[in-house]
């Protein structure tokens, strides 16, 4: 019991990212409104940077900016590593036009079916095609 | 110069994007010949590298000249175009320029007001494939994966009133994709703390790497990834709206490209990230994904026969293409490789062909459904002339390109042993027969005015009488066409000076 409290105290970082995933994709599945699919799919992706950034930290170990000229060797070790952050601010990027791109999408459908509830959607298809 | 091309490649197509969304303010009518220079040097460079990479072997290029390694480790980006990917930029601009010819007059009558946005899009997704191509850096990969993808989803969205609502869940569904791709790079870089494909290769050869339950993690999350963006069996619910409800100018270029590329990048990750050993060897899992490509190529095929309209159907056939390429693959022997190496290639020229002619269709009838079929032939000859080469193809008739990567995978699970595999290819050309079959009886032998009132005798006869697309539709079109004969007849060149040489050496 106890090598289970640390370990899960050790890796907490992936037990939290998991969690946030599953209830982004919760509301992917689970919610009829495409909002709150979009909010999401959000959440879905801003757990996988939590992710990369979490596995950067390194315990007592300070940011990575280095005075110039160095006063003394500079070690890798007494670091934590920056290139997650870098690549998580991509990723941000990407999230954030993925976002856009779904919200214009969303807004064209409501224009067209006046409601963003997917089963109204499905029921105004079906009867259009039964037309 | 040359050794720029990879570079130039990517950088001059996005910086064209860029102008030609600013020119369609002042001038729309400079937005076409914009984007057809931009996509004709894209070509005219493919083309230059693959002559390039046949002389003198793969050209690595370094990103800002990042490439000085500290210790063993290479640090920024690279590009590194080998016999693999050389032949897939060529096949996707070649695909991109074709069908920008083609689809010209679609796009003037469909988006006279957004044509600047639309060539804009076009030009990005084009840069975004070919960017995946090339790239040797697994993160880079992912960020080309998202340009791709979400100028792809835009593309679908300016469709059919239908089409936002099927973008939407596409964008919904490859976005779960991209993300698990990204989370497996992640655990990657834990596992090993590189990002290079070359690099990242040499740590999981090592016994501690290809051991590890975190390499093994990373592999099943990337590939699930990347089976969700190209549409394999049990994941491939968006493809069949998302293709038939955009516009035929954008699917005849999503629909040949996208899950071409995507199997290119599983091919890629698999041969040149995780090493075939790896793949093949030490995981045993190879087995369960042929038969699930097995389960794609028949519920693919069945699908498609349940189709009342030739967009719905013909996306049902790329489901069944993609579980040829995947299956192919995964069989782990060189035939089946080859075959699913070459079947890239093939199945992008099929593709582009049967769309373009569907397009070609609906631009003259409006409607896809198989009823306005009827009497085609005769309204429509060399448009259909054309898709019964793409069909024939399709079914793999010998001296079209269809028949001879089924051939080599069919080879492939002899060798492998996997007569399921084979039984799965074989059924899926014969429902391909009768599908096509079926479409010809329709457009040859019934006549419009079958069952309608016959006392209508001028309606009759307009209806019978020759109303073929536009030459800049048609001219394209037999370049494909005849380009699915070449590329059968060509087969054993490009087999033997390019594909033997794309497959590493270690896989029997």
């Amino acid at each position: 019991m106890e090598q289970i409290i640390t370990a899960i105290g050790a890796k907490y970082n992936y037990i939290m990212y998991v969690i946030l995933m599953m209830i982004g994709l919760y509301a992917m599945i689970v919610k009829s409104n495409l909002v709150k699919k979009i909010i999401g799919m959000s959440i879905f992706q801003t757990s996988i940077i939590l992710f990369y950034v979490s596995t950067a930290y390194k315990t007592g170990k300070t940011i990575p900016i280095v005075p110039y000229p160095a006063h003394e060797a500079v070690r890798a070790a007494d670091y934590i590593n920056p290139l997650p952050h870098v690549l998580m601010l991509t990723a941000i990027v990407v999230s954030v036009a993925t976002l856009g791109v779904a919200l214009a999408l969303a807004m064209k459908v409501y224009r067209q079916y006046g409601t963003l509830e997917e089963d109204d959607i499905n029921e105004n298809l079906r009867s259009e095609e039964g037309k | 110069m040359v050794q720029h091309l990879p570079a130039l490649l990517v950088v001059v197509p996005l910086l064209t994007a860029l102008s030609v969304s600013a020119f369609s303010w002042l001038s729309p009518r400079l937005c076409l010949p914009l984007t057809f220079g931009c996509i004709g040097f894209a070509l005219a460079s493919s083309i230059g590298i693959l002559m390039e990479v046949i002389a003198n072997g793969p050209m690595v290029y370094t990103m800002g000249g990042w490439g000085v390694t500290i210790g063993s480790e290479p640090i920024g980006i690279v590009y590194v175009i080998d016999y693999l990917s050389a032949p897939i930029l060529v096949v996707v601009t070649a695909v991109a320029l074709l069908n920008l010819v083609a689809s010209s007059k679609q796009i003037d009558r469909d988006f006279s007001d957004k044509k600047g946005t639309f060539y804009t899009l076009y030009i990005l997704f084009v840069t975004g494939l070919m960017g995946i191509v090339a790239t040797g850096d697994a993160f880079n990969l992912y960020v080309l994966l998202e340009i791709a993808a979400l100028t792809g989803y835009a593309l679908i969205g300016l469709g059919q009133p239908r089409a936002p609502l099927s973008s939407l869940n596409y964008l919904f569904i490859g976005t779960i994709g991209a993300s698990f791709y990204l989370l497996g790079v992640g655990y990657l870089y834990i596992a090993t703390g590189s990002l290079n494909m070359a690099d990242l290769a040499r740590f999981i050869a090592m016994p501690e790497h290809s051991s590890s339950t975190i390499v093994m993690f990373a592999f099943i999350i990337c590939m699930t990834g990347l089976f969700i963006k190209m549409g394999l069996f049990p994941l491939h619910g968006w493809l069949p709206n998302a293709y038939s409800h955009a516009s035929p100018a954008s699917s005849a270029l999503l629909a040949p490209l996208t899950t071409k590329v995507m199997i290119y990048a599983m091919i890629r990750v698999c041969l040149f990230v995780f090493t075939p050993a790896y793949v093949f060897g030490t995981l045993k899992i190879s087995n369960a994904i042929v038969w699930i490509s097995v389960a794609a190529i028949v519920v693919g095929s069945l699908m498609a026969l349940t189709q009342k309209s030739l967009f719905k159907m013909l996306t049902y056939i790329v489901i069944a293409e993609v579980g040829y390429m995947v299956g192919g693959f995964f069989l782990g022997n060189r035939m089946g490789i080859t075959g699913s190496t070459l079947h890239i290639i093939n199945d992008a020229a099929m593709t582009l062909c049967l769309f373009l002619a569907a397009g070609a269709i609906t631009y003259r009838t409006k409607s896809d459904s198989f009823s306005e079929l009827k009497g085609i032939f005769k309204r429509m000859p060399y448009t259909m002339t054309a898709f019964t080469v793409g069909a024939l193809a399709v079914i793999g008739i010998p001296p079209t390109c269809g028949f001879f990567s089924k051939w080599y995978l069919i080879i492939g699970g002899i060798n492998a042993g996997h007569y399921g595999f084979v039984a799965a290819l074989i059924f899926s050309s014969l429902v391909n027969a009768v599908l096509f079959f079926r479409i010809f009886e329709i457009a040859y032998f019934q006549s419009p005015g079958d069952s309608k009132d016959h006392h209508h005798h001028g309606h009759h006869r307009r209806k019978d009488k020759m109303v073929e697309a536009p030459l800049s539709m048609l001219v394209p079109l037999m370049i494909v066409a005849l380009s699915l004969i070449a590329l059968g007849i060509y087969t054993g060149d490009i087999v033997t000076h390019v594909i033997q040489a794309a497959i590493p050496g270690g896989i029997s």
